[in-house]
C-alpha cells in the first residue's frame, strides 16, 4: 500500500473519532454546573438581562439544535468565544500554541536525549552503579509531582543559586519577541539571528523543560533499557558479534535502531500527554501557554475554552498516533511492505 | 603441519543461582584443515557453548575457566579483546541455527553481508556491494540485485540459511563454525544447504565444525565425528569407524537409535534424560544411564584414550586391554 493511499485511509478513519470527542466535549459543558450566560453577562445582570443573554447564545434552544449549532460553529473555525478574554477562542489558542509546543518539544528533546543514551547505558551494564542510578532518577522522576519538581528546581536555581531566572514567561521583561515566523521563540530568534532573544528564551525555557523532561525521562529509560536488554540477547546480535563487527556499532547500530521502534510509540504517547499535561508546570512557570489558559478559564467557568481545549487534546493524540503510525512504517521495514 | 584448530582441556562453566553449571567439561578435540568435523549430542551436551568458545563469545555468567584453543597455532584465549574482534568473521566465521532470526530485521540482507568486506577486507562501498551480489550468486540467491536489498522477512527459511552462509563464507575463513545449520529447513532444502556447505567448503580448503543431532547428516557430510554427553567429549573417530563400531555405550545407543528403513530393527531410545550438569558428580556423566556401568565410572572421569587408528573414547568399561594410553 502506497504512503499517500495509506494517509488517506487513515485521516478517514480520524473522522469518527473526533465526532464521537465532539460529543463529548458538547456533553461535558452542557452537564456541567454553572451558567455561561451568567459568566458572560456578569454576576450583576439583570434577571432580563441575563434572558436575553441566554437567548442570544441560543441556549433557551433544544439540546440536538444546540449541538448542531455547536459542529457547524466548529466546521467554520467558530470555537466561540472567551468571556474572560473577550476574544475568540481559536484566536486565543493560536497565540498561546507556539508556547505550549515549544516548552513540549524541549521537554521531549532532554527527555530523549538523557533517557535514551542512559537506557542504553543501563542494559549494556546492567546490574551495574549505572543501571542503579538511572532507576533511581526514574522512580523520582515519577514519583515527584511536577509542580513539586518545578518549585523545587526554582527554589535551589533560582532563589538560592541565583542561577535560573525568575518564572515569568517565555523572554525576560527588558527582551522582545523576536519576529513570529513559527511562533517557537527560540527557533524565530535563531532564524531572525536575533541573539539576545536565542539566549534569553533558552534561559527561560530551561527549568520548565527540565521539570517536564525529567518527569517523562523514566519510562522512556526504562522502555530502552528493557528492549535492549531483549534485543542484546536476540539472535542476530549474536550473528554480529560472531561477525566481528565494533561492539559499538553492534550496540548503538544494530541493536538501538531495533530498540527503538518501540520507543518512537512512547515518544508519541509522551508528547501528547506533554502537551495535554503541562497545564501544572505552565502555571508554576507562568508560562503563556494553552494549559495555563485552561486553567484560567476553569477557574472562571469561562466554558468555551475548556471545550476547546479538550478538543484540542484529542486532535493532537488522534495525529501524534498518525505520525507515529507513518513513523513507524519509515523505521521498521516489516510493517511498510505488509 | 599443525591442526587448524587445536582444544585442549577446554571447560567452560555458568554461575547460576543454584551453583556452578559445568556446560562444558575439559574437553580435548582437533580440527584439521581442510576436513568437516560433525560435533554431535542430544541438546544440552555443550555444543554450542563449544562453538561460541572458541569466538570467545560466552558471556557472563558463563566463563572459560581453564584450557587452551589454538588456532593456527595461535593461542585464542590470549589475545586481546581487539585482536580476537579481527578474528571473528575473519578467520573463523560462524553459522546459526534459525536463520531468520539471526538476520537483522531492520537492515537489508545485502547490507549486512557488504560491511563484512568493508570492515574485515578494507572493500570501499561499492566493491563491497558487488562482492556481496557475486557471494549472493555462489550460494544460489536468484536476482541477488533484488534480493540483497530486501530484508529477512522478504526471504524464506531456505534462502535466508543460504543468505546466512553467505555471510559466513564471505571473506573466505578458514574456519566455518555451523550450528545446527538445517534445523527447521525441510528436508529437500536442508540437504541442498548440506551439499552447498561441502562444495563451499571444498572450494575455499575450511575447515568446518558441524554441529548437530542428526548422525544422518553425519554419515552423509562429515569427515570425522567428536560425540558429547552432557558436556563431556565421549568419542571422537572418522566418520566410518564411529557407524561400524561405536565404543562408547553412548554412541552405541546414538546410532541404535537411528531409524531404519533397510533393516527390522526396531529403535531402541537411550534410557533417561541428560543428566543435569549443574555441579555434578566426578566421573563419566553417563553413568547413571549406562548399561555397563562399573564403580570406577562414579569416581574417575574417564580420558579420551585410542582405541584404533584414528578412534578414541573415554570409557572405563570399554575393552581396557585394547587401550593404549594417548600420551605418555
Amino acid at each position: 500500500m502506497g504512503l499517500g493511499r495509506y494517509l488517506v485511509h487513515r485521516l478517514l478513519l480520524v473522522i469518527p473519532t473526533l465526532f464521537g470527542v465532539t460529543l463529548i466535549t458538547f456533553a461535558l459543558t452542557y452537564l456541567l454546573p454553572g451558567n455561561p450566560a451568567l459568566v458572560k453577562a456578569g454576576p450583576l445582570a439583570t434577571p432580563e438581562y441575563l434572558a436575553e443573554m441566554e437567548r442570544k447564545m441560543g441556549l433557551d434552544q433544544p439540546v440536538h439544535v444546540q449541538y448542531w449549532r455547536y459542529l457547524r460553529g466548529l466546521l467554520r473555525g467558530d470555537l466561540g468565544e472567551s468571556a474572560t478574554t473577550g476574544r475568540p477562542v481559536l484566536e486565543d489558542f493560536f497565540q498561546r500554541i507556539p508556547a505550549t509546543l515549544e516548552l513540549t518539544l524541549a521537554s521531549l528533546l532532554i527527555a530523549a536525549a538523557i533517557g535514551i543514551p542512559l537506557g542504553v547505558l543501563s542494559a549494556v551494564y546492567r546490574d551495574t552503579p549505572v543501571d542503579h542510578l538511572s532507576r533511581l532518577a526514574g522512580v523520582a522522576g515519577v514519583a515527584m509531582p511536577t509542580f513539586w519538581t518545578g518549585l523545587l528546581l526554582l527554589f535551589v536555581f533560582f532563589y538560592l543559586l541565583g542561577v535560573a531566572p525568575p518564572p515569568l514567561g517565555r523572554l525576560s521583561p527588558d527582551v522582545s519577541p523576536p519576529g513570529r515566523i513559527t511562533g517557537l521563540y527560540v527557533v524565530d530568534a535563531l532564524l531572525t539571528g536575533n541573539r539576545r532573544a536565542v539566549v534569553s528564551s533558552l534561559y527561560q525555557l530551561m527549568l520548565p523543560a527540565a521539570t517536564l523532561g525529567f518527569a517523562v525521562m523514566a519510562p522512556l529509560t526504562r522502555m530502552v533499557r528493557a528492549t535492549m536488554l531483549e534485543i542484546l540477547e536476540s539472535d542476530f546480535i549474536k550473528a554480529a558479534w560472531a561477525a566481528g563487527i565494533p561492539p559499538s556499532r553492534i550496540i548503538y547500530g544494530d541493536a538501538l535502531r531495533n530498540a527503538l521502534i518501540p520507543v518512537i510509540t512512547l515518544l508519541g504517547v509522551i508528547f501528547g500527554f506533554l502537551m495535554a499535561g503541562n497545564v501544572v508546570v505552565e502555571m508554576v512557570f507562568a508560562w503563556p501557554g494553552i494549559g495555563n489558559y485552561a486553567v484560567t478559564s476553569l477557574m472562571s467557568k469561562d466554558s468555551g475554552p475548556i471545550q476547546s481545549f479538550v478538543l484540542f487534546v484529542a486532535v493532537v493524540y488522534v495525529l501524534v498516533n498518525l505520525v507515529v503510525d507513518v513513523v513507524y512504517g519509515l523505521v521498521d521495514p516489516r510493517i511498510r511492505l505488509r | 603441519m599443525t591442526p587448524l584448530l587445536e582444544i585442549r582441556d577446554l571447560a567452560v562453566h555458568f554461575a547460576a543461582d543454584e551453583g556452578r553449571v559445568e556446560a562444558v567439561d575439559g574437553i580435548s578435540l582437533t580440527v584439521r584443515r581442510g576436513e568437516i568435523l560433525g560435533l554431535v549430542g542430544e541438546s544440552g551436551s555443550g555444543k554450542s557453548v563449544t562453538a561460541l568458545a572458541v569466538l570467545r563469545l560466552i558471556r557472563p555468567p558463563g566463563r572459560i575457566v581453564r584450557g587452551s584453543i589454538r588456532f593456527d597455532g595461535r593461542e585464542l584465549l590470549d589475545l586481546s579483546e581487539e585482536a580476537m574482534r579481527h578474528v571473528r568473521g575473519s578467520q573463523i566465521a560462524m553459522i546459526f541455527q534459525s536463520p531468520r532470526t539471526a538476520l537483522n530485521p531492520v537492515l537489508p540482507v545485502g547490507r549486512q553481508i557488504a560491511r563484512l568486506f568493508e570492515l574485515h577486507r578494507g572493500c570501499s562501498g561499492h566493491e563491497a556491494w558487488q562482492r556481496t551480489l557475486e557471494i549472493l550468486r555462489l550460494v544460489g540467491i536468484p536476482e541477488p540485485e533484488r534480493r540483497a536489498s530486501q530484508y529477512a522477512h522478504q526471504l524464506s527459511g531456505g534462502m535466508c540459511q543460504r543468505v546466512m552462509i553467505a555471510m559466513a563464507v564471505a571473506t573466505e575463513p578458514r574456519l566455518l563454525l555451523a550450528d545446527e545449520p538445517t534445523t527447521g529447513l525441510d528436508v529437500s532444502i536442508a540437504a541442498q544447504i548440506l551439499d552447498l556447505l561441502r562444495e563451499l567448503g571444498r572450494r575455499t580448503g575450511a575447515s568446518m565444525v558441524l554441529i548437530t543431532h542428526d548422525l544422518g547428516v553425519v554419515a552423509g557430510v562429515c569427515d570425522r565425528v567428536a560425540v558429547m554427553h552432557a558436556g563431556q567429549l565421549v568419542e571422537c573417530s572418522d566418520v566410518h569407524g564411529l557407524f561400524k563400531h561405536p565404543a562408547h555405550p553412548y554412541t552405541r545407543a546414538l546410532v541404535r537409535s537411528i531409524p531404519r528403513v533397510d533393516r527390522e530393527v526396531t529403535m531402541e531410545p537411550i534410557p533417561g534424560a541428560v543428566p543435569s550438569v549443574l555441579e555434578p558428580p566426578p566421573g563419566c556423566r553417563y553413568a547413571d544411564r549406562c548399561p555397563w556401568v562399573i564403580d570406577r565410572c562414579r569416581e574417575v572421569k574417564p580420558e579420551l584414550l585410542p582405541l584404533e587408528h584414528d578412534h578414541e573414547v573415554a570409557c572405563h568399561a570399554v575393552e581396557p586391554s585394547n587401550v593404549v594410553p594417548a600420551r605418555s
